[in-house]
């Protein structure tokens, strides 16, 4: 039964979190306004990746979770990571016919 | 007495199952997003400031809220304050509903300009523009729908709470359609800096 459910976490921990988010979208709200040419999109990115396993760990408790769904996650990003992988494989080399 | 089964770990790890599907049909359109933005460049830029950064930005501000909101109404319930739980679901239900007005609005603005898919004057922009713009309304379209689906599941959850169906010992439901509602957050996350953002 303890096994079962988690500790609560204490609403400042949200808090924090909830500004640290707030601070990151104003992060790419700025620098979306600067031209850094095609680096702009991985800098967005970035960013919202960051902003990502903020709320993966904190909201969504993955943190207090077993391995077990640590692995998950990670098998679905590398499914994830294929399914781009190959895509852009055939797209970018089309040309080249 | 009757031997009740029970396992909130293998619950808690069928809705992780189910949200790595949905990651999987939303990354569809990203994909489909990703090859075009490298096929149009110019038009994505130009398509992207048509857009109303005001709206996509209050809605991340809106949408990051409800996402904290529901998270405490987790911890809530597992320190047994209830009050305080219904209040943070009806509070989350009130920012999901005021991101949907905001979007009406939005959407109103926009198809009154003449751009909404199938529209000619979207057509004339070039193939670039319209992909945009098909892909946005499309991507849009099915994380708006997944907002209410998440909102009406919440209100669901919180009347079961008010009627102690939901309890400090056994909060499952809860803590799973907050886990739905945070992956729509994350979806919202990537789709306003790719789409109301580009310079």
């Amino acid at each position: 039964m303890t096994d079962d459910t988690h500790a609560p976490v204490p609403y400042r921990t949200f808090i924090l979190i909830w500004l640290a988010l707030l601070i990151l979208t104003a992060i790419t709200v700025a620098v979306s306004r600067v031209d850094l040419g095609a680096l702009n999109v991985w800098v967005a990115l970035g960013v919202a990746s960051i902003k990502s396993s903020l709320v993966i760990f904190f909201f969504m408790h993955l943190r207090q979770e077993s391995r077990l769904f640590k692995l998950g996650l990670l098998v679905m990003l590398m499914i994830l990571a294929v399914f781009i992988g190959m895509t852009f494989l055939d797209v970018l080399y089309r040309g080249a016919m | 007495m009757s031997i009740e089964h029970r396992d909130d770990t293998g619950a808690r790890f069928g809705m992780w199952l189910f949200l790595y599907t949905e990651v999987i049909l939303f990354s569809g359109l990203f994909i489909l997003y990703a090859v075009a933005l490298s096929k149009f460049p110019q038009d994505y830029a130009v398509a992207s400031h048509k857009l109303n950064v005001w709206f996509g930005g209050a809605n991340t501000l809106v949408l990051l809220t409800s996402s904290l909101t529901i998270a405490l109404a987790v911890s809530a319930i597992q320190m047994g304050r209830k009050k305080q739980c219904l209040t943070l679901c009806w509070v989350t239900i009130g920012l999901a509903i005021v991101f949907l007005i905001n979007k009406f609005f939005e959407w109103s603005a926009e198809i009154s300009h003449g751009i909404y898919p199938g529209s000619e004057q979207l057509a004339a922009m070039g193939p670039g523009v319209t992909s945009f713009f098909n892909l946005y309304y499309f991507t849009a379209g099915l994380h708006g729908l997944h907002v209410l689906i998440g909102a009406s599941l919440i209100a669901v959850v919180a009347v079961m709470t008010a009627q102690d169906k939901v309890t400090p010992e056994r909060y499952t439901l809860l803590e799973n359609s907050a886990l739905y509602w945070h992956l729509f957050d994350l979806v919202w996350i990537f789709l306003f800096p790719l789409y109301y953002l580009i310079l």
